[in-house]
């Protein structure tokens, strides 16, 4: 008893609690529903992406929330991990016949090199802030969306072949090009599955809550929350801001390999600024430095243009009320004190009510 | 002559940037915020002149004109409903929202217009200026651009520096609550800053449209972004800095699609940004704000 006790006034405990359960509730559901088959072929195909959302969202978040670094580029990460999946995949196909295990290699590839990528732009990079910062990521998603639009890379009995031209690009016969400049990759091999995407979802939330409750993760707390005063006790403030850096970059590598896997054909236009500025729009209105928060949202705001496909052309139009509302209610001191104020102005009018009825007996 | 045929074409398009730019320097630099509707705004003034030219058969001026009403009302409203009640929150609070009213503004121009892409006429009708012999050619659209956007920088440097509205918007931009200790409406001022800024776009739209003559509710897009890179590299809130900057950019696309690689032209852009902001943080021409402990 007092064990739960003590567990329970543990907020810290409590809440990862929470947000471990409320995830493996949604994976159990869904995949019971799924083997029951009562999900149609549309919700089975929106599985896999959501799984990838909630990663990257809960990676951004790290950043964004967490560190308190705005960046605009996290699909770039994603773009990298996603064709560096794809190529690992196909490279592999012959060394590796075991699907999920070849899966869990190209997740991991493209974890690393989005990771080392991240390293390697974050040294010079980070020492900008706020809006500086904000404006260099999206010159780097776009820089990266730009040259995969540009790659060429194919395999034949040669070995392996990666060119920036067309012109370049002789394979020998029987040879396959795995990436074809802004054409994207095609046939791909469809390795992702929805239980692959709830593993990362788990490693994920497991690498980013002990990361913010650690010694480190209050230390990135502190930078976000006063760099000066945080700097003047000692953190290192440099090498904490790359570390949260490189991990997000990692983690977003990896859900972007698995978005990779798991459709037939991909280009790199998909990871375009609008598809960071997604997955920051569901780190925002799902409350920054909350990951159960980004969970939900990025859940809830993938299905929602989804489920709003009868609507048509009117959908996207609804989705940008609905986030401009949503914002309003949840930012603006007016409106949230209004909203406060609702139910004691309707307790009031109905006490006057009842005091008006009994007046009259 | 063909390198002086790429400047030509390259401070063109760059002329077109630095007009936007502008627009966004003033908002970034009085309002505190990434308007990033601000390339969506270019799109509707676009549509508006092409509507009033095509299916009420005004003339092009005219167009330019309503076009710029339409927008300064558009930008007025806009920053009245959706950004004036966030004001002091923080920005990625403001960002979202108005990364809400950009998907708004495409949505809406695709239910009115259409997402199939029109066919802009050009509304300059200047006879193009033919040098050294057919050698080098400068279209009328080209000299009206460099043109417009010279007159816009140096009206709004005369206008931020001698007028009383002006100088209520440099003080507001210094400091927001002791301009408004000083008696400066500020709600007012911000107001009027995103007016002129709309103003500015619509024009930017025409202009551009006029360059480029394909209309579709995600033209905006994408010289909005560069635009704003180009506000950055000038060094943000700065006029000539935006005007610096959106020549600049426009001469680095130009010449790196001419002489290095037509495909790599985004990347080269961007990373030169990128090296521009390591050196010098602030841009070419922004001010180093030392923080205060």
């Amino acid at each position: 008893m007092t064990a739960m006790k003590k567990f329970w006034n543990n907020k810290t405990l409590r809440s990862n609690t929470i947000t471990y359960a409320v995830v493996i509730l949604g994976f159990v559901i869904m995949q019971t529903l799924s083997s029951m088959g009562m999900l149609g072929s549309a919700v089975k195909g929106y599985l896999v992406p959501i799984c990838v959302y909630i990663v990257l969202a809960v990676s951004l978040n790290l950043l964004v929330g967490v560190c308190g670094e705005l960046s605009l580029g996290h699909a770039g990460f994603m773009g990298i991990g996603a064709f560096t999946g794809i190529v690992i995949a196909a490279v592999t196909a012959q060394l590796i016949p075991e699907g999920t295990v070849r899966l869990i290699v190209a997740m991991a590839a493209g974890g690393i090199l989005a990771g080392a990528v991240g390293f390697l732009v974050g040294i010079p990079v980070l020492r900008l802030r706020g809006d500086y910062l904000a404006i260099v990521t999206l010159a780097f998603g776009e820089i990266m969306k730009n040259l995969i639009n540009n790659m060429y890379v194919g395999i034949d009995e040669a070995g392996f072949h990666m060119v920036i031209s067309t012109e370049q690009m002789k394979l020998l016969p029987g040879g396959t090009m795995i990436i074809s400049g802004p054409l994207g990759a095609t046939s791909i091999q469809k390795l992702a599955t929805f239980p692959m995407g709830f593993a990362l979802i788990l490693v994920t939330l497991f690498v980013v809550l002990n990361l913010i409750h650690s010694k480190e993760g209050r230390a990135i707390k502190a930078v976000r929350d006063n760099r000066i005063a945080a700097e003047s006790v000692g953190i290192p403030v440099t090498a904490f801001r790359l570390k949260a850096f490189v991990v997000s970059a990692f983690l977003a590598g990896m859900a972007g390999a698995l978005f990779g896997l798991n459709f037939s054909s991909l280009t790199a236009s998909k990871f375009n600024f609008n598809t960071s500025i997604n997955i920051l729009v569901f780190v925002v209105l799902g409350g920054m430095g909350n990951i159960l928060g980004s969970v939900i949202s990025a859940t809830v705001l993938y299905v929602l243009p989804e489920a709003m496909r009868s609507l048509q052309d009117y959908r996207m139009i609804l989705y940008a009320v609905v986030l401009i509302v949503v914002m309003l209610c949840t930012w603006s001191p007016k409106i949230k004190n209004a909203i406060r104020a609702m139910p004691v102005l309707l307790r009031e009018r109905f006490r006057g009510r009842r005091k008006e009825a009994g007046s009259h007996e | 002559m063909k390198i002086l045929q790429y400047l030509v074409n390259g401070i063109s398009i760059g002329s077109v940037y630095a007009i936007i730019a502008l627009g966004y320097t003033m908002v970034y630099g009085i309002a505190k915020m990434l308007n990033f509707a601000h390339g969506d705004i270019i799109m509707v003034g676009a549509y508006i002149s092409f509507s009033v030219t095509n299916y009420l058969g005004l003339p092009a001026i005219l167009s330019v004109i309503i076009s710029m009403a339409v927008c300064t009302a558009l930008g007025v409203v806009i920053e009245g409903l959706a950004y004036r009640p966030l004001r002091g929150t923080p920005s990625l609070a403001v960002l979202i929202t108005a990364i809400g009213v950009s998907y708004f503004l495409q949505n809406a121009a695709q239910l009115i217009w259409s997402s199939s892409p029109k066919n802009f006429t050009s509304i300059v009708n200047l006879a193009p200026l033919t040098l050294f012999g057919g050698q080098l050619v400068i279209t009328g659209e080209v000299l009206t651009t460099v043109l417009v956007s010279i007159l816009v920088m140096v009206g709004l440097m005369l206008f931020t520096g001698k007028t009383r509205t002006g100088k209520a918007m440099r003080a507001v931009s210094e400091d927001r609550d002791a301009a408004q200790l000083m008696g400066i409406p500020v709600n007012r001022t911000i107001s009027i800053t995103f007016a002129i800024g709309s103003a500015l776009a619509a024009v930017a739209g025409v202009l551009l449209c006029s360059t480029v003559p394909t209309l579709q509710p995600t033209t905006g897009a994408m010289p909005g972004i560069r635009a704003f890179t180009a506000a950055v590299f000038g060094g943000i809130g700065s006029i000539p800095g935006a005007m610096l900057g959106g020549i600049l950019l426009g001469l680095i696309e130009t010449f790196s699609k001419a002489y290095i690689s037509p495909q790599f032209s985004d990347a080269i852009v961007f990373s030169v940004l990128i090296i521009i902001l390591l050196v010098k943080p602030a841009g070419l021409l922004g001010k180093q704000i030392q923080e205060k402990v």
